[in-house]
């Protein structure tokens, strides 16, 4: 049982990389990726948002929304699965109103270093698409945990990664057209490009 | 143009070279690339991001003295999370394929930094109309980059486009290839960076 969740996150982290496989979060990726300290920061919210919002927005899909799920207060024949969107940028929303507000009561350190993107994540496209991607692949909760943890290390991996190689970039000769965006997206194609390496292994 | 004036017709034309929203603003790569394997995925996005981009632009536009500042960005979620609910539902009920394998990228759409970043930069400070044009041009800007990496994609990556065949099959016998890579996410981001720097050599753009 344990391989299956080790495979699980393997997959998240390395070979189905959320952001360089599936694209999700690009725009905070761009925007912040210029400084190591910052992705650092923004890196770890990500997951520790991600692990918190996947299994709350599986147990919410699992007892509310699903095609039969509402049987438990004898409503058998209602479908409220095409409520998933609201409801679940809602609960990010939320929570992550809610994970500010515990921060900085019980730990004031990691509020100031996470505090000023915790806001920003609210609107991150990796965040609701770890839970939209959770619902589509019928994860159980174990699952969908390790999924959530899995997703947000990666993204981690790959801001962290990407802040280091644009930190060397400023003293290369880049074309000035291409500098900024173009070459950032050509080192993602890299990065993505070497990250794929990773697809053989089977855990 | 005798339709609209001409101060229409910059707020709608601008987002389509000059100022487009993915190269330029760098907004809303995030669903973008995903949907660009093949040419037909690619222009029903495009419809769904106008339809949803206008549409969210216009009524916030109308709300904009309603809506409290505190709250706002809570409200612009509901009233675009609500049209993407309603172009999901219009997706899954007449074109059920190809709702299938856009998956979760049209849900994706709420969390697109372009339909936000309008919202709060343009619809609440202008009128439903010139709103609505803002809407139409960013989203019609967002399409053709959209449309123009999947058309890359799918004739180096498959050989075709939107669907039909387009390299002939003598060419595949005489030792031709195609792309695979450009079929994976790597050719995605490269394609993508080499139309941001032609479209930044085009209209002379430079980043420090």
């Amino acid at each position: 049982m344990l391989e299956h969740y080790v495979s699980l996150a393997t997959k998240a982290i390395f070979v189905e990389n959320i952001l360089l496989a599936y694209f999700l979060g690009m725009c905070s990726f761009l925007a912040i990726s210029k400084k190591v300290e910052t992705s650092i920061g923004l890196g770890m919210a990500v997951t520790f948002v991600l692990t918190i919002t996947a299994p709350v927005n599986w147990a919410i899909h699992h007892f509310f929304l699903q095609d039969g799920a509402l049987a438990w207060v004898g409503l058998p024949d209602v479908d409220l699965s095409y409520l998933n969107f609201i409801v679940f940028i809602a609960v990010i929303a939320a929570l992550v109103q809610l994970v500010e507000m515990i921060l900085d009561r019980f730990s004031p350190t990691l509020y100031y270093n996470l505090g000023i993107f915790l806001p920003l994540i609210a609107v991150n496209c990796a965040i609701l698409g770890g839970s939209l991607f959770l619902v589509e692949r019928d994860y159980t909760f174990m699952e969908s945990t390790v999924f959530g943890f899995g997703s947000g290390l990666g993204w981690f991996l790959a801001i962290a990664s990407m802040s280091a190689i644009r930190h060397r970039l400023r003293y290369s000769n880049v074309p000035p057209k291409l500098r900024g965006l173009g070459i950032t997206m050509l080192l993602t194609g890299l990065l993505s490009m070497a990250f794929m390496a990773f697809s053989g292994i089977n855990l | 143009m005798s339709l609209l004036s001409k101060k229409s017709t910059i707020v709608l034309t601008d987002p389509l070279m000059n100022n487009n929203p993915i190269t330029l603003q760098v907004l809303g790569i995030c669903s973008a690339l995903a949907v660009t394997v093949k040419v037909d995925t690619a222009i029903v996005m495009t419809v769904a991001v106008v339809f949803v981009l206008s549409m969210s632009n216009t009524i916030i536009s109308l709300l904009r003295n309603l809506i409290p500042a505190r709250v706002r960005i809570i409200v612009m979620l509901t009233i675009i999370a609500s049209l993407v609910i309603l172009t999901d539902q219009v997706l899954r009920a007449y074109m059920y394929d190809m709702s299938k394998q856009l998956s979760v990228f049209v849900g994706l759409i709420i969390t697109n930094c372009i339909v936000m970043g309008r919202a709060e930069a343009f619809a609440m400070q202008n009128k439903p109309g010139k709103s609505f044009l803002d809407g139409l041009g960013n989203g019609l800007g967002y399409g053709i980059i959209l449309i123009v990496v999947s058309i890359f994609r799918e004739l180096l990556g498959s050989g075709s486009l939107y669907g039909f065949q387009i390299i002939p099959s003598a060419f595949y016998e005489a030792g031709y290839v195609n792309n695979g890579l450009m079929v994976l996410s790597p050719g995605a981001f490269i394609i993508l960076g080499l139309i941001i720097w032609a479209q930044r050599t085009i209209t002379n753009v430079e980043e420090d």
